[in-house]
């Protein structure tokens, strides 16, 4: 049986990287604007990009409402980077007027943690779990946010300075560093196997 | 992306203890500086001239600000010499959102470049819209941790900026025009000049490289890519949300708007429907809905009818 293609969403931010990463191991890849696209795919990557920007769009595409659906009744994986994080949690601290999350990941977030673009930075990684142990993975983390805590259904696959950067809860992965800026395409694999399921 | 390294200082002191293992982090590398305007694509980036408008943009939904002490259009209204905006007033902009801040330095004037460094602007704009401070030579991008966004008229143009250390490339346009027809020449010129290098015998690439005024191993890396190895954006006389998606259509990665909302008589509904429309570009039923009842666009200028020395598309070399 041919494998459901994986879904990139599309509103704004660096998708194109995510299809290059899918691509590159060989997936068919969709890109998301609209519920139609969502119901094709039982992955969705939300790339990194403006997350205020993207909580309004998520809104006016009816993409948010749609999204939410398919995660609580565990049809759909979800890989959120840097901006798909903040995205995705149920908390984000000091959270900007109008700022929309899915309210889906048992995380609290922090925005633009590390400072400005000037203190942007890369580090080499080890990696936990998910076939990738021990593995130093490039991780470039950009206006990066922060994971400040994580309920009891969080399991942390690495951490930087103390704080977890990339975690996961059941089918939903997320990273506060960008695996798509990087050749190494172990974490949209690991992704892909979690969507296949 | 260019297999080149930067040669920006990397921090020494920035290391930190993990557990047993010592994690080496490096700031401004090319990587981080090009990753930022990756994060923007698909986004407007809205020229803003106070905090008032920074929120008006942020609300609108704008992926970045451009902080600025007078839009474009202003700028050839009034005329002087145009410079790097009061630190005061890109502070306050810095303050008012959460999102990247830009900030204009003029042609040339590294130490304006300096400045917004150390104010920690997220991105600098050598700009041709200020007054240009050196007639024959470009900030060396390659010194700063902070990326560079240059405009350019073609792809020589763009290629000369990238060897300097451009992260990302806008097209020139002419900016405080309203009008598009400048930007649509430029985007055409470089996208037209990427594809007739990518059908080219390798042979005839040196001899491109000098006809282009470009670095041969830009230009050698375009040709076997077929794009920009940093994202292209548009800018110069963006006004409406159409003209966002014939830019995006043209091949645009993202655009930036200028003078056109906030010289425009409603700019709230405008910004976001031109925000709406650089991400849904190919949908035309939407673009006609969010295209309604947003009252007039700014004035704009019939670029056929200017004088030659009132563009400012020609600074820059």
């Amino acid at each position: 049986m041919p494998r459901k293609p994986i879904g990139v969403l599309a509103l704004q931010g660096d998708f194109e990287l995510h299809r290059k990463s899918l691509e590159d191991l060989g997936r068919s890849v969709l890109e998301v604007r609209a519920p139609a696209q969502l119901a094709r795919v039982r992955g969705l990557i939300i790339p990194g990009g403006e997350s205020t920007t993207v909580g309004k769009l998520l809104i006016s595409s009816g993409l948010a409402d749609a999204i939410c659906k398919r995660s609580e009744a565990g049809t759909l994986a979800l890989f959120g980077t840097c901006m798909g994080v903040i995205l995705l949690a149920k908390n984000i601290q000091n959270r900007h007027k109008g700022q929309y999350s899915l309210d889906l990941l048992d995380i609290t977030v922090e925005r633009n943690a590390y400072g400005r673009q000037v203190d942007s930075f890369e580090a080499d990684l080890p990696v936990r779990g998910m076939g990738l142990n021990g593995t130093p993975f490039r991780a470039v983390f950009i206006r990066a946010p922060k994971i400040l805590a994580t309920g009891p259904g969080v399991e942390t696959l690495a951490e930087f300075d103390g704080s977890p950067v990339l975690i996961r809860q059941n089918n939903i992965l997320g990273a506060t560093f960008h695996p798509e800026i990087t050749v190494d395409t172990g974490i949209h694999k690991a992704f892909c196997e979690m969507a296949d399921k | 992306m260019a297999s080149r390294k930067s040669t920006a200082k990397t921090t020494g002191n920035a290391k930190v203890a993990e557990k047993k293992t010592e994690l080496r982090t490096e700031t401004g590398t090319l990587r981080v500086k090009v990753g930022l305007a990756e994060m923007l694509k698909g986004g407007v980036i809205m020229d803003v001239t106070n905090a008032e408008q920074a929120r008006i943009a942020e609300d609108a939904g704008a992926v970045a600000v451009m902080a600025l002490e007078r839009v474009p259009a202003d700028i050839r209204k009034e005329g002087g010499v145009a410079r790097m905006a009061d630190p005061e007033k890109i502070m306050e902009i810095m303050d008012a959102v959460t999102i990247p801040v830009m900030a204009k330095c003029r042609i040339g004037h590294f130490a304006e470049a300096q400045i917004l460094e150390a104010m920690g602007v997220d991105y600098v704009d050598e700009s041709e819209v200020l007054t240009p401070a050196d007639e024959h030579f470009h900030v060396d991008k390659f010194q700063f941790k902070v990326p560079f966004v240059c405009g350019a008229r073609d792809l020589g143009e763009a290629l000369r900026r990238i060897g300097e250390g451009a992260c990302m490339i806008r097209t020139k346009g002419e900016a405080g025009s309203g009008n598009i027809v400048e930007a649509v020449r430029h985007m055409r010129a470089v996208q037209s000049a990427i594809k007739r290098l990518t059908v080219l015998p390798e042979e005839e690439l040196m001899t491109e490289a000098k006809a282009l005024g470009a670095p041969f191993d830009l230009v050698r890396w375009v040709a076997r890519n077929g794009k920009l190895p940093v994202p292209n954006f548009a800018a110069g006389g963006i006004a409406t949300p159409a003209d966002a998606s014939l830019m995006m259509q043209l091949g645009a990665e993202a655009v930036f708007v200028g003078s056109g909302i906030f010289k425009s008589e409603d700019p709230a509904p405008r910004a976001k429907a031109i925000v709406e429309a650089t991400t849904h570009y190919k949908n035309f039923k939407k673009l006609a809905q969010l295209s309604r009842g947003l009252g007039d666009a700014m004035a704009g200028l019939d670029i056929s009818k200017m004088d030659e020395k009132d563009l400012l598309q020609t600074r820059g070399w």
